[in-house]
């Protein structure tokens, strides 16, 4: 074997857009600094192009996802979390790389896979639960049901690197929605090796984009846009929270806001992103 | 424009189109930085150089009256924006649009001559037109024998233009090479002499119904053919690229060459225009983003 250094292939962390993996269309970028000071990777600095884009993106692949059957929602989910546990062992370098210890990198990870499968059961069946059958004092027969509510915008968890966003992708998806995800700031690297998996993981390009930068540059746009129909914002700053809400009224989307941490398991999550609808059908006619 | 009798051109005297050479010009006109006002401006300045066009087969009157509707106030809360050039539909519609546009300004285009195909009798050719013109359509869209010009019959495409310009009366006429069936930009380059000798008042790209549709290389050949004919004859010509513009951004590409191509004097909708059925919405938004510094929905502008 030949003594020669070998020199080193890093991976250069880009944008999740549209399933593509572009360079952000500003050019910028920040530095990651690992615990000792040392450069992890030069991170895309994503701009409010990179974020109409990738909600053009998301709402081009709305139809599609929207009308998949829950059992390959489900079946889909499913598939994000075996490929994300064959390749463990990298988010754990990546998390242990961004300051977490070993033994809480192997459990976000396998957190991180056990919440994927929990939602990946939840897709045929929370229409089930959120559903009803409602008394009324006509002769029709009414019932309510949810349907998804389109694009979704979410701030993840600033300190929680991979749980954090799976927590916040997994009900959106598994509820029939698509979305546009601003990662963690100083924890970024997995959220964009986490794109890799869902790009194959038969997610539908434009599905999942993901975005890495500032989130005070992005906040204002994430509440703005009119095409977005919801937001959900991870975060402990007050300020934060009142500034999205008031910029969010302009097209009245609905503001969900969640502490700064891994959302929990639970269906009432993917309720967060449903609109109900009720249909009066006549009977005895 | 002078009443002479249309002659044949010299087609001897074209040079070759050098395609690299073109689409390389057409690639950088896309990298102008337009931004702010002028892009403002340029936006404005698109949505009144709309023929708005619906030519399907599910076409109703009453779609074309919502068509007309939104040409002549593109944005309903804001009387500044628009109207847009024209509404662009099939003969039988003329009338029902002639009626809804009324004397706002906004003209009324027919396709006709066997649109899109053109593949029927001349003289079943030329009553579609006197009848489109009859219901009280201003312009006449025609389309050429693609196949005759491609056979290089090139004195039969010109006998028939003149006989549909003579048949068009006192309505303009816009000649449809359709650029996607014409193989090489040389071709287009001789349809478009040919269409301008034979009296044309604006040539167009395309019906829409083929791909590729406008392209910016095919635009900017057929614009320096009207640049030359201008040179040589002092009669101005129009020029309007339709099919598959569909965004504000592709919109001021187009912009950006006709400026640099044929100077000021072109940049108005008498001598320009684009046939697009969802670019207006875009434009819509485009401008709205620019007003509110809010990226737009499209639940919220009116479908055509």
């Amino acid at each position: 074997m030949s003594t020669k250094k070998r020199l080193a292939v890093n991976k250069t962390y880009k944008l999740y857009l549209g399933g593509k993996f572009p360079r952000t269309e500003s050019g910028r970028y920040y530095e990651l600094n690992g615990r000792k000071g040392a450069l992890l990777a030069n991170v895309s600095r994503a701009s409010r192009k990179d974020f109409r884009n990738a909600v053009v993106a998301a709402r081009k692949a709305w139809p599609g996802w929207d009308g998949a059957t829950a059992h390959l929602r489900g079946q889909i989910l499913y598939r994000v979390a075996e490929i994300l546990e064959g390749r463990s062992e990298q988010f754990e370098e990546e998390l242990r790389a961004q300051g977490t210890t070993p033994a809480a990198a192997r459990k976000e990870v396998t957190t991180a896979i056990d919440l994927l499968v929990h939602y990946a059961g939840w897709t045929d069946k929370y229409q089930s639960l959120f559903s009803s059958v409602n008394p009324v004092s006509s002769p029709y027969f009414n019932f309510s049901m949810p349907e998804s509510t389109g694009v979704v915008a979410a701030i993840a968890p600033e300190e929680s690197g991979l749980l954090g966003l799976c927590s916040v992708i997994a009900p959106i998806l598994a509820g029939g929605s698509t979305s546009v995800i601003l990662a963690s700031h100083t924890r970024p690297l997995c959220a964009i090796t986490l794109a890799e998996v869902l790009n194959s993981s038969d997610v539908p390009g434009g599905v999942v984009n993901i975005l890495t930068g500032f989130r005070d540059e992005l906040l204002s746009q994430f509440a703005e846009h009119m095409d977005v129909n919801a937001l959900l914002i991870c975060s402990d700053d007050e300020k934060e929270i009142k500034l999205v809400q008031e910029r969010a009224v302009e097209n009245l989307k609905r503001v969900i806001s969640h502490v700064d941490g891994p959302l929990a398991e639970s269906p009432y999550h993917i309720l967060d992103f449903q609109e109900i609808k009720t249909t009066w059908h006549p009977v005895g006619v | 424009m002078a009443a002479t009798t249309p002659s044949f051109p010299d087609l001897r005297m074209l040079s070759t189109i050098d395609q690299v050479g073109v689409e390389e010009r057409a690639r950088r006109f896309q990298a102008r930085s337009i931004k702010k006002e002028s892009k403002l401006s340029a936006l404005k300045l698109a949505v009144t150089m709309l023929d708005v066009t619906t030519l399907e087969g599910k076409d109703s009157p009453g779609k074309v009256k919502q068509l007309c509707a939104k040409a002549m106030r593109p944005l309903p809360d804001d009387p500044s924006i628009g109207p847009a050039a024209a509404v662009c539909v099939y003969p039988r519609l003329v009338r029902v649009a002639r009626e809804a546009v009324g004397q706002s300004g906004v003209k009324v285009a027919s396709v006709a001559t066997g649109f899109p195909s053109g593949q029927s009798r001349l003289k079943e050719r030329l009553s579609e037109i006197r009848y489109a013109v009859g219901a009280g359509a201003d312009e006449i869209d025609m389309v050429i024998s693609r196949g005759k010009l491609l056979h290089g019959e090139f004195r039969s495409i010109f006998d028939e233009i003149v006989r549909c310009k003579e048949a068009c009366g006192s309505a303009h006429l816009k000649v449809i090479l359709e650029t996607g069936e014409l193989q090489t930009y040389d071709t287009v380059r001789i349809a478009s002499e040919i269409a301008m000798a034979a009296g044309a008042d604006f040539i167009k790209t395309s019906t829409g119904k083929i791909q590729p549709a406008a392209t910016l290389p095919v635009t900017l050949v057929m614009l320096e053919a009207i640049q030359d004919y201008y040179d040589r004859t002092g009669r101005m010509v129009g020029m309007k690229p339709a099919g598959g513009i569909s965004d504000a951004k592709t919109a001021i590409h187009y912009l950006v060459m006709l400026k640099e191509t044929l100077g000021r004097d072109w940049l108005t909708s008498k001598w320009f225009r684009f046939g697009a059925s969802s670019l207006t919405n875009d434009l819509l938004m485009q401008i709205c983003k620019q007003r509110t510094g809010r990226y737009q929905s499209a639940d919220y502008f009116t479908k055509d």
